[in-house]
């Protein structure tokens, strides 16, 4: 068994003709909505038009242009609501192009045929401290490096790339894969220190004397406590360490026969579908509002339908039970009551027995916790709910010389748009760089 | 249902769906084979003296992932032995006695050359000849194919010696490579020809390999030009056969030929005056089998007209072919965008503002491109109607301009006309 994958991929490549054909079938819109509707505003028209002259190498520089990590977003980006859910074919009853899959193409193409993602421009004096070495600190890297700037990127993680290496869903991408397009950056001039923790290996106080800005990528931490009785038997996990677990260390990981996942995210579908994947007999998603209400995404809870997740709504976890391991979890009936901030139902428990359901695991994926101890470090950098504030336009934080970009600053939202806040503030840190009139600093500490 | 059967100067067919002399005619066995699918008739590949092939022979324009939208060859005539091919005419004569057999001919031009095979063949029980004056490439440097069909004389000469002997109809396949192919077909009809046929492939070159930078068909490195046929010719082709077809002196039958892929396109052909149609690229795409449906979609679309022979629509079309000068001046559409299918692509916005008369207005528009039509200025050239992706969204719409038709012949013979032009082609 362990020699078969049991994640084969959702979408396999496209063969040469397969790419030609459904590039010959792009309308080539003016203005187009696919563009507009991508955070990156990848000229979408123009990378499939050269796709179908077979201009591949100018193809892939279209999207890296734009995208540095074009390669993992052709992957793993929700493309059904992003580019792929604009295009103006669903207007004509036609499926849309295959965008995603024809940005594979290229940039695959791109990746196997010795093309660097970008060319480093003519060297300014500036450096910049990145701290984080996922999408949002990779892509601010690779735009200042294009900037002339010297980025350095210090990652707490052993290996580089955030959750693209760690917490992406195996069938869409493989930690491999996410590993090779890092290190087709690092080839191309992107420095990263892995396993620096900054206040433990090293200070904020020497990032700022070294470097002219400090860019804030943490991104997010791991899925807090469910706070019931009974978190702490074997068997339940949360939902990052167990799709880390299974992707970085596939053959150990271990998957109960009745799973039961908490949450309505698109992390609870990746979690159901790789459980049952996994071999799980049976899986189950607790969510605590109603079906309408669930923030994943709708194709993605079809893949977890089609999978054989059964969904129990209205329920919050009570009491996870059972000797040392679990065998069981108790769930409260919920009632929706009236909207809270978000504009959702809040929902409140409603009078009745509990659910039980027997079960050997539980996976918590109720969203995940932010970096507060890192982040309460920054000198001057206000926080909103442990969210780093920033002036959207420069992803500027309160301290002029701290930026900051990705899921710190949106509270978790798609690869693709924390390529867009790191290649802003890329911007954004050249900005102002010049304005100090050049990176004094580093002109300083070379003596 | 209406009948389909068809008379091209003496040459009956129970349809006008003939094969082209090509490939899918070099054999009885093929032609058995086309008869038995539905085809009227069939022009056996060009005979004459045994000749040798290359290999390659064949290479296409492919567009937007659709391939052979052009065909070219540097294929020659027959490279079979004369007498097994008029043994397989004869046998094919013998099996189906109500089909067009034509046999297309190509020898030296020399008189008793001509008169051995047209003896030979009509011995063998053809119905008809066809007489190739069209092949551009191979043949056509030993003298014979489009370099007779090229000069009028020459075209007449071999036409007259054809005629001393010939006791079946007489079809003389013009080529397109000329000037104004009026000419060699008045030559043809001088000759004595009782049809013509139009057009054969045009000269070309298809494209060269980027990588070996040898032009394609590519014959161990180097390339020679060859015929184009296929889809991309029938423009060409309708507007030679209707030129011959209009022409005061020709006035022959005509067998069509040039891109015929659907019955649409045959109907296209015959109301421009062809009494008969011949296929070849699509039949080498697609097989035999395509006749089906050109003969089930002509007999309905003659009987939804209410024709009852295909006999009536020849030619039907040609009294609306006229002269530029001869159109109406003061006739005036406009393009209009139905809202309500518009899809928002901006497609026609480009084409206007970049390729013709900015008379589109575009904004952006919950994500999408609002375009809407200037029609002061807009001059009805139909270009955003014919980009646009979606059925009937951008239609033209006819305009009362208020002033009487008023052609430039008119115009020319009375300058006064001119106050009857309207402001959007005073200038």
């Amino acid at each position: 068994m362990e020699s078969s994958n049991p994640f084969p991929e959702l979408k396999p490549a496209l063969a040469i003709d397969q790419a030609l054909s459904e590039a010959s079938r792009c309308l080539y819109c003016y203005d187009a909505p696919c563009t507009r509707a991508c955070p990156t505003h990848i000229d979408v028209p123009a990378f499939i038009k050269k796709i179908a002259t077979g201009n591949l190498r100018g193809s892939a520089r279209t999207i890296l242009q734009s995208n540095v990590l074009g390669a993992s977003c052709a992957r793993v980006c929700p493309t059904e609501v992003l580019c792929e859910g604009a295009c103006v074919m669903h207007d004509v009853q036609k499926k849309p192009i295959q965008i995603g899959q024809l940005q594979r193409y290229a940039t695959d193409w791109a990746m196997s045929h010795g093309m660097k993602p970008f060319e480093p421009g003519p060297r300014r004096a500036g450096r910049v401290a990145i701290i984080g070495a996922g999408p949002a600190g990779l892509a601010c890297a690779a735009e200042l490096l294009r900037l002339g700037y010297e980025p350095q990127i210090f990652d707490a993680a052993a290996t580089p790339g955030g959750l693209n290496t760690t917490g992406v869903a195996e069938y869409k991408m493989t930690s491999e894969f996410a590993l090779r397009e890092v290190g087709w950056l690092v080839e191309a001039g992107v420095k990263i220190k892995s396993g620096v923790r900054i206040g433990v290996d090293v200070q904020l106080a020497d990032l700022e004397r070294q470097f002219d800005a400090v860019f804030i990528g943490v991104g997010l931490g791991k899925v807090g406590k469910l706070g019931i009785p009974g978190e702490e038997l074997d068997g339940v996990v949360e939902a990052i360490e167990f799709i880390e677990a299974l992707k970085v260390r596939r053959a150990q990981a271990r998957i109960g026969r009745h799973v039961v996942v908490i949450g309505g995210g698109n992390t609870s579908i990746d979690v159901v579908t790789q459980a049952r994947a996994l071999g799980a007999d049976e899986v189950t998603l607790v969510y605590r509002r109603s079906a309408d209400e669930m923030p994943a995404y709708k194709h993605e809870v079809e893949l977890a339908r089609a999978s054989g997740c059964r969904f129990v709504y209205q329920a919050a976890p009570l009491r996870i039970v059972g000797r040392e391991r679990v065998e069981a979890i108790l769930l409260s009936p919920m009632l929706m009551g009236a909207p809270d901030a978000s504009g959702r139902r809040r929902p409140e428990p409603a009078p009745g027995e509990p659910l039980t359901i027997d079960c050997d695991m539980v996976v918590a994926a109720t969203g995940q916790e932010k970096h507060l101890a890192l982040l309460e470090m920054l000198p001057n950098v206000k926080l909103d709910h442990g969210r780093v504030l920033v002036d959207e336009r420069t992803m500027q934080t309160s301290n002029p010389r701290y930026f900051a970009g990705g899921d710190c600053v949106s509270g978790g939202q798609e690869v693709v748009n924390a390529v867009a806040e790191g290649k802003r503030a890329a911007v954004g840190i050249a900005a102002h760089i010049e304005a100090l009139g050049g990176g004094v600093r580093l002109e300083v500490a070379r003596g | 249902m209406a009948d389909l059967k068809v008379n091209l100067a003496g040459i009956q067919s129970p349809n006008p769906f003939w094969l082209a002399s090509a490939p899918p005619t070099n054999t009885g066995d093929q032609i058995m084979r086309a008869f038995d699918a539905g085809w009227g008739g069939a022009v056996w590949k060009t005979l004459g003296e045994p000749i040798v092939n290359v290999s390659s022979r064949y290479s296409t324009v492919d567009m937007n992932g659709q391939k052979m939208m052009g065909l070219n060859n540097i294929e020659l005539i027959t490279d079979r032995p004369l007498h097994v091919n008029l043994r397989e005419v004869a046998e094919v004569k013998k099996r189906y006695p109500k089909h067009a057999v034509v046999v297309s001919l190509m020898v030296e031009s020399k008189r008793e050359k001509w008169h051995e095979i047209v003896k030979a063949t009509e011995g063998a029980g053809a119905d008809g000849l066809e007489l190739n004056f069209g092949c551009p490439h191979g043949m056509s440097e030993r003298g014979m194919g489009s370099a007779v069909g090229q000069v009028p004389d020459y075209a007449c000469q071999i036409t007259s010696w054809v005629k001393e002997v010939a006791k079946t109809p007489v079809i003389v396949k013009l080529t397109p490579n000329v000037t104004d192919v009026v000419y060699p077909a008045r030559a043809a009809r001088k000759g004595g020809a009782d049809a013509v046929s139009l057009i054969n492939t045009i000269n070309s070159i298809t494209g060269v390999d980027l990588d070996t930078f040898t032009p394609r068909p590519d014959v161990g490195g180097r390339s020679a030009h060859g015929g184009y046929c296929g889809p991309a010719v029938k423009p060409i082709a309708l507007n030679m056969v209707s030129s011959v077809a209009k022409d005061g002196e020709v006035k022959l039958p005509i067998s069509g030929i040039g891109g015929i892929a659907s019955w649409r396109d045959a109907a296209e052909f015959m109301l421009l005056g062809c009494t008969t149609v011949q296929v070849c690229t699509a039949v080498m795409h697609y097989g035999f089998r395509i006749v089906e449906d050109m003969i089930d979609g002509l007999s309905n679309y003659l009987d939804d007209k209410g024709f009852r022979s295909v006999n009536e629509i020849i030619g039907r079309s040609l009294p609306s072919v006229s002269r530029w000068e001869e159109l109406d001046l003061n006739y005036k559409i406009v393009a209009r965008v139905d809202q309500s299918k518009c899809i928002g692509c901006g497609i026609c916005y480009a084409a206007c503002t970049d390729g013709a008369h900015q008379s589109i207005a575009a904004r952006p528009e919950h994500g999408r491109t609002h375009v809407e039509i200037v029609e002061s200025t807009c001059v009805g050239c139909n270009l955003c109607s014919l980009v646009c992706p979606v059925d009937s969204c951008i239609s033209m719409v006819r305009v009362d301009t208020g002033r009487p038709p008023l052609t430039w012949k008119q115009f020319q013979e009375d300058p006064s006309a001119h106050k009857h032009l309207g402001p959007h082609n005073a200038h």
